[in-house]
């Protein structure tokens, strides 16, 4: 039972582990806002942007991010038993 | 030259190859319960079936026509993926502790298992995604035209009806033997979901093998591919930024709520931390499979005559090179794509209509007792094989109705658009408590229609559904309502017009309603479930007011799940209740585990229902719900008694360790108060024993004898006042005194004090000022005397000033008198304030010292029994003593 109170401080290691969770979170933002930038370029045909530069670019950024999201994953801890599956009814505890 | 009937035989042979896959996925999943199988790698691979057909061949068709605007439909997911799994890790924990089986089933179950919330949303999964089945069986007939057109393949082109025939039935019979295995839909179909895997990765080999042998077959390199591009038709693309955003947002959405995605990221997932590693696997997928989309598009432009339909480039590209090999890979690729698309969104339709649709309707047409009477089991899977073939079918009449081409190349985005009307209701669902059933009800039913008016019937042509009237002036000539055109805003693309109205007043509805309206009570305590799933992943109770039997429940469950397992689980629950055998008491914790274990067969709504028709009365009260509250709240309670408790032996515990403290110190003091005081003792008895030897050897000059003989008692005198001293002190500890009160007044008691202080004239000058020592006191005036003739002598033994000096002042402060006794010597230092009326405590000089230092310690006693107080009364110039008296006016005066 949780009760109503909530664990303000957290210990180093679980604090560490709430702020990945933060930057996983953050990193969608992040993301969107990438993905919206080509919007805001030049795209004058002839003298603005080549399409190569945004296929540059989008697939770059794309792979970036994930590359980050797997440092992210790969940091990230799920204590056991807050996800194991449960393969039946009869097994839960 | 492919002959036709070589196609056929490599697609008979690929088929052949997935129910092999399947099969052996399945025996192996029975033999060591899927573990195997079970890993983050098929997980996220089952996910790509994201990727249809309309990605395979579509992508490539769209990069011909709109550029790089094919990117939305990846990127959105990818933003999902990347950071916001936790919104999937959410709703497979919800699917885990509810049983959800389906988009339907979650929403119907989080609004208060909402039976008419589950025919929406059904109905509207059938509508949006029926389209998409036609789609995938379009593709493939496409696919094979392409092999037919060529020469010498010896096909005759009127065969295409029948061959999206034979597929559909392919593809029916495939699903009917590996879709409805179980079922309860949550023991995963691990023959399907591995099927998925490896076509999963066949279309991506595919795609990759094409998109090589474009860039580096063709082009000549990455460099040459780029400038290629660049000198492109292509390069006229410029985004269009609200169709760049609506997309995105469109994908994402769609992502979340296809109805095949759910199936695979929710009710398919067997751990949640396989999440963790498709957040960057799935990008990472997409991202292969869009990476050579546009490299392809560009060379086919090049390549292929002018008309030529770039939905195939894919397969045409290898064809007209002459790659045949590379041709029938690109073709199972699509193939691949298109029929593990299918299979998905068929059991997850499929599980929709069936549970949501057929089972309420059969189990109101059979009225009380149905769940007792005709095989339950029977009739389920019945009903699920039924869908399937319904679906199918739907999906092929769809097909065969809309007359393929262009008109059904677009109905991907619209399809996408159409389940996107779900989400306003999954999300407020698992994170806003408040969201309600009529709420979420009405959101769907206008987003719903909204897209249908302004999306899906325009979609079917002009003329077609709506007549060209209405599109161009809208119905009675009513403008703003012009389906492209709502309010008259005529800047939007369709699509994102139709996605923008029908989600924003979607979520209008939503939030305003759930406002407005209040929810029954089965909504607060499912929303209450969902929203707060990490913290109680219990399950939700339910409850009993009716009498049902155990038997009849038993009978239920074993023909919905069973004998075994429902037996085993009857079982299981009477023996943790202490209960021998098969029929355990029919408690809610029973009831609500049943329901769960049911509504992972036929769906949340219905097994409520039926376990509803077993126990009388389904309905929850406000009253079962405060009975909840209540029992939390007595938990909440006794938690908090236990915690104050535990405080209060804390508190104890700290008494008892500052009282031991205590009583090591008194212990060490009483040490030192016993050394001391044989100390104190020895030294005059030692003189007086060395004095008296010295006498009874005699020969002593008489003068000398005298002498000594004075020492002797002068010693022993002291001695007596020592013992004394002791004795007084021990009396007044222990409260034996005995006091003589009587009144006097203060001036007097001072006088005789100076008197018998013995002051030798002179040394010692005293300030006095005696009309304010005009005090009347009652207390033991013998007692309070000893106490200022201690203080006196003190000052006149201890004060080490040139011309000592001692004022005794006297304050009056209302019933209580104070007198002071300030010298000019030195003041004392904090530590020796404290120590000063100690026993044995005497400061610095010991010479002087005329008593054993007990004069201090006593008059403490003696003014705590008299109820007065002496202290140290610093910061006076000098060492100041103030002795605090109960004054005798008050007593007086009563």
């Amino acid at each position: 039972m949780n009760g109503p109170r909530r664990i303000e401080y957290l210990e180093r290691d679980t604090y560490r582990q709430r702020r990945y969770r933060d930057a996983a979170r953050a990193l969608p933002v992040f993301a969107t806002i990438l993905f919206f930038l080509p919007l805001f370029w030049d795209w004058e045909a002839g003298t603005g942007i080549r399409p190569s530069v945004l296929i540059v670019y989008l697939f770059g950024m794309w792979l970036a991010l994930i590359s980050l999201s797997a440092l992210i994953s790969y940091l990230i801890r799920f204590s056991d038993g807050d996800s194991r599956d449960s393969p039946t009814e009869g097994d839960d505890r | 030259m492919i002959s036709f009937n070589l196609l056929i035989v490599v697609s008979l042979a690929y088929v052949a190859f997935l129910f092999l896959v399947a099969f052996a996925a399945e025996r192996r999943a029975k033999r060591d319960r899927g573990r195997w199988l079970r890993n983050p790698l098929v997980y996220t691979l089952s996910l790509s079936i994201y990727c249809t057909a309309w990605t395979f061949y579509g992508a490539v068709g769209y990069a011909a026509r709109s550029g790089f605007e094919y990117l939305t439909i990846y990127l959105g997911p990818t933003i999902i993926m990347i950071g916001w799994w936790w919104i999937l890790r959410k709703l497979v924990r919800i699917g885990k502790t509810q049983r959800i089986t389906s988009v339907a089933d979650l929403i119907s179950s989080r609004f208060g298992k909402s039976t008419v919330l589950g025919v929406l949303v059904t109905v509207l999964a059938v509508v949006g995604t029926t389209p998409y089945i036609a789609l995938q069986l379009q593709s493939v007939t496409q696919s094979l035209a392409v092999f037919a057109a060529e020469p010498g393949s010896g096909w005759d082109g009127r065969d295409f009806d029948s061959a999206a025939v034979w597929i559909a039935v392919g593809l029916a019979v495939f699903t009917l033997i590996f879709g409805t295995r179980n079922l309860d839909v949550n023991e995963r179909h691990h023959g399907v979901v591995m099927a998925v895997a490896v076509e999963a990765v066949v279309k991506l080999f595919a795609l990759v093998a094409v998109g090589v042998f474009v860039v580096w077959g063709m082009a000549g390199g990455v460099g040459e591919m780029l400038d290629r591009i660049d000198a492109a038709v292509i390069a006229e693309w410029h985004p269009v930024p609200h169709r760049w955003v609506g997309l995105i947002f469109l994908s994402a959405a769609a992502f979340l709520t296809l109805p095949r995605m759910f199936q695979v990221m929710v009710v398919e997932n067997s751990d949640e931390k396989h999440l963790v590693t498709a957040s960057w696997a799935f990008p990472l997928y997409v991202l292969i499979m869009s990476l050579f989309v546009v490299p392809i598009a560009v060379t086919g432009l090049d390549l292929l005559p002018e008309g030529s339909n770039p939905d195939l480039f894919v397969l045409t590209i290898p064809l007209t090179t002459g790659n045949e090999g590379l041709a029938i890979l690109s073709f199972l690729g699509g193939f691949s794509s298109a029929t593990s698309m299918v299979i998905v969104a068929t059991i997850a339709l499929a599980t929709m209509v069936s549970n949501h649709i057929i089972a309420p309707i059969w189990l109101s047409s059979t009225q009380q007792g149905a769940a007792l009477s005709g095989d339950v089991r029977g009739v389920i899977v019945l009903s699920r094989r039924l869908s399937i073939a319904m679906i199918l079918m739907l999906g092929y009449l769809y097909f065969r109705l809309s007359g393929g081409g262009a008109a059904l190349a677009a109905i991907g985005l619209i399809s996408f658009a159409g389940v996107v009307q779900v989400l306003p209701a999954m999300i407020a669902g698992i994170f806003w408590r408040g969201a309600n059933r009529i709420g979420a009800g009405t959101g769907i039913v206008i987003g719903f229609a909204i897209w249908a008016w302004t999306l899906f019937l325009p979609s079917f042509g002009p003329g077609a559904v709506l007549s060209e009237a209405v599109m161009a002036e809208g119905p009675f000539g009513l403008a703003w309502l012009r389906p492209y055109a709502l309010f008259g805003i005529t800047g939007l693309d369709p699509v994102i017009h139709a996605v923008f109205w029908s989600v924003f007043f979607n979520t209008v509805a939503l939030v305003m309603l759930s406002v407005l309206t209040f929810p029954n009570p089965m909504e607060r305590l499912q929303g209450a479930q969902f929203v707060n799933v990490f913290e109680h992943s219990a399950g939700a109770r339910t409850w009993s007011q009716g009498a049902a039997r155990a038997e009849d429940l038993l009978i239920m469950a074993q023909r919905i799940i069973g004998h075994g397992e429902a037996q085993e689980m009857f079982r299981q629950e009477a023996r943790a209740q202490g209960i021998h055998g098969y029929l355990p008491e029919v408690t809610p914790e029973l009831i609500g585990r049943l329901e769960r274990t049911l509504a992972g067969s036929v769906g949340a709504a219905t097994a409520h229902a039926m376990v509803g028709q077993l126990t009388g009365s389904a309905a929850v009260s406000v009253e079962d719900l405060i009975a909840v509250a209540d029992e939390t709240a007595q938990i909440v309670e006794y938690s908090n008694q236990l915690e104050a408790k535990s405080a209060e032996q804390e508190r104890t515990a700290r008494a008892l360790r500052e009282a031991n403290e205590k009583l090591t110190a008194i212990s060490i003091q009483k040490d030192a108060f016993l050394s001391q005081i044989s100390h104190e003792l020895r030294t005059p008895m030692t003189s007086i024993r060395s004095f008296s030897e010295i006498l009874r050897e005699g020969e002593i000059e008489p003068e000398a004898r005298s002498r000594f003989a004075g020492i002797i008692h002068e010693e022993a005198t002291r001695l007596t006042r020592l013992l004394d001293d002791l004795l007084d002190l021990s009396y007044l500890e222990n409260g034996q005194v005995q006091l003589d009160v009587a009144r006097g007044s203060l001036a007097s008691v001072l006088d005789r004090a100076v008197m018998a202080a013995g002051l030798s004239a002179g040394r010692l000058v005293l300030n006095r000022d005696s009309t304010r020592e005009a005090v009347q006191i009652e207390t033991d005036l013998q007692r309070l005397t000893q106490v200022f003739i201690n203080l006196i002598s003190n000052a006149a033994k201890y004060c080490d000033a040139a011309q000592p000096e001692l004022t005794i002042r006297v304050l009056d402060d209302g019933d209580l008198c104070q007198v002071d006794f300030i010298d000019n010597g030195t003041p004392l230092d904090a530590d020796a304030q404290v120590l000063i009326f100690e026993k044995f405590s005497r400061l610095a000089d010991e010479s002087k010292a005329g008593g054993a230092g007990l004069g201090l310690a006593i008059c403490r006693q003696i003014m705590d029994s008299l109820g007065g107080e002496i202290t140290y009364l610093p910061g006076q110039g000098g060492p100041a003593f103030r002795v605090t008296l109960r004054r005798a006016a008050q007593l007086a005066a009563q």
